[in-house]
């Protein structure tokens, strides 16, 4: 019998742990490379005979990078709807990529590091992904493997146009760089859509959680590079590793003069969401992630002595719906998701002492110490 | 204002996107809305769109012949128009003309100037070589240096050999 997804993957609480550089901000940093197989019609276009031939030429190939070694490799009609959702909440495949069956699949490795989905809108779509601020390490790591699977696959690659893709958008270098924001400070002070406007001018896309509307879930932003051709891979990943600097600086200064200006406010924030994620008896995953956003706010303002990030951020992860029902033999309905997450809200933030607003004259001091961890 | 679409129904949703530094706006009715996908935001882009209705609003190259199909897939231009997606690799041959246009207004240029494949890379450096040793040659010739000519007939016979033996095939452009 196949190993479970959630067996298989570290666990949450370890894979929260995991630091990078400027992640009290930068969530997680993502490259994706999109290429095709010259000989075969794009995935949305072929037949399902012709899917599974590329199935079949691209999953041995794939297996066998060294980077893979221990991997997870599965095709999605062998996923139960489950793992298929845990899947998406741990942001490895995509919503679209989560609903395909036959054909489809996907090959990972243990510390969620390296992801390749076999038969997307592509038929090789191809992930890197590491925590904090580290889009040139992920770039470089995917170029590796990408230059290591070029050797025994045929790539649709034309000199004019680059990789040739099935959506023209991601013609060319077929990149995705992408970074997800933890930006709970400019949200607060309502800055966010002046600097969601000025990001989208400089060619540059702001998506919620999992891409949702505008609104986003737990103040969390993800930013990326819309333009994949006539610019090189490097120029895109360093202009936005430029922009991302300026957000980070953007949301370290929100932060900043929250603390000075509007102490009261913030503080009366966090401790609310505080309460009531403590507390709750019934509570929704949304409301879940707005109210861990801003605790993990405090924790980086050092509002909760002792309390690590990582507890919150695996939080983040383990109360929504498909995590929440690991390890559960039924389904649970919306309504009993709501009473089980908050009774594990509860359980694991029991230990946890209501926030601790510094004294007036420590509140920069809090800021500095959250700025070293 | 009416949908973009149907031109039919007053438009009620309105987007706006910095592409490039244009605006570029969409003004659709409810259903439209709908059919296009805006209740799911999954994914969506302007772009995609735009890839869609660029051709209705503005430029009529894409929309010039609709009949036209690709012959390794079966896509047509009304498939391209509709969903925005190319079917194989060849399409992109297929539906060349009015692409240029679409890509100028969705990237930073329309020639790819990332990386390339290695073995593509070596099979161009190769032929580059195969063209100037051919000069070389026909100079030779000309000024009836046997020897050399000769000696550069053996370098292009092997140069030649190496690019045949390349399993990459050549790409166009």
């Amino acid at each position: 019998m196949s190993q479970s997804i959630h067996q298989f993957l570290i666990p949450v609480g370890e894979a929260a742990k995991r630091t990078g550089p400027a992640d009290k901000v930068v969530l997680s940093s993502r490259v994706r490379l999109a290429r095709n197989l010259r000989q075969f019609p794009f995935p949305g276009t072929g037949k399902k005979s012709d899917r599974l031939k590329v199935l079949d030429v691209l999953r041995p190939a794939v297996e066998s990078l060294p980077e893979l070694t221990e991997r997870f490799s599965d095709t999605l009609d062998n996923l139960s709807p489950m793992d298929k959702q845990i899947l998406v909440e741990r942001h490895l495949v995509s919503r679209e990529h989560a609903a395909r069956g036959a054909g489809s699949g996907v090959v990972l490795n243990r510390e969620e590091t390296l992801c390749v989905m076999i038969n997307e809108e592509d038929h090789l779509r191809m992930q890197s992904l590491r925590p904090g601020l580290q889009l040139r390490e992920a770039w470089q790591t995917l170029d590796k493997v990408d230059s290591a699977l070029e050797g025994p696959l045929d790539f649709a690659f034309s000199f004019d146009l680059g990789y040739l893709t099935a959506c023209p958008t991601n013609l060319g270098t077929g990149i995705r760089v992408s970074a997800m924001l933890h930006l709970p400070a400019l949200v607060l002070s309502e800055q966010i859509n002046q600097i969601i406007q000025a990001v989208n001018k400089l060619g540059l896309a702001v998506r919620g959680l999992y891409g949702e509307g505008t609104e986003a879930l737990g103040n969390v932003f993800q930013v990326s590079n819309q333009m994949t051709l006539g610019e090189t891979e490097n120029d895109i990943v360093e202009r936005i590793n430029k922009v991302l600097a300026q957000l980070i600086d953007h949301e370290e200064n929100a932060r900043a003069s929250l603390l000075e200006k509007k102490s009261s406010t913030l503080f009366n924030h966090i401790g609310r969401a505080y309460g009531i994620v403590a507390n709750a008896h019934c509570i929704s995953s949304k409301e879940t992630m707005n109210l861990l956003s801003l605790m993990r706010l405090g924790v980086d303002l050092g509002l909760f002595p002792g309390v690590q990030r990582s507890l919150v951020d695996e939080l983040f992860i383990i109360t929504q719906p498909a995590h929440l029902q690991i390890g559960l033999s039924e389904k649970l309905s919306a309504e009993e998701r709501d009473l089980a997450r908050a009774d594990m809200l509860r359980e694991r933030l029991k230990h946890v002492h209501r926030p601790a607003p510094p004294a007036k004259s420590d509140a920069n001091a809090g800021l500095d110490k959250g700025a070293k961890s | 204002m009416l949908c973009n679409v149907c031109k039919d129904n007053e438009a009620t949703v309105h987007l706006t996107q910095m592409i490039e530094g244009k605006i570029k706006k969409v003004d659709l009715c409810e259903p439209c809305s709908k059919s296009k996908g805006f209740d799911d935001p999954t994914g969506f882009s302007l772009a995609d769109l735009l890839l869609g209705l660029g051709a209705a609003q503005e430029s009529e190259p894409l929309a010039a012949s609709p009949d036209l199909s690709c012959p390794q897939c079966g896509h047509t231009q009304a498939d391209f128009k509709k969903s925005g997606r190319l079917g194989c690799p060849r399409c992109y041959e297929i539906f060349s003309e009015g692409l240029e246009s679409l890509l100028k207004s969705m990237h930073k240029g329309t020639k790819h100037v990332g990386k390339i494949p290695l073995g593509l890379r070596e099979n161009r450096t190769m032929k580059e070589r195969l063209k100037t040793l051919q000069g070389k040659l026909e100079a030779a010739v000309s000024r009836e240096d046997f020897e050399s000519a000769a000696m550069l007939r053996d370098e292009i016979r092997r140069t030649n050999d190496r690019l045949q033996s390349s399993p990459i095939p050549q790409p166009e452009g």
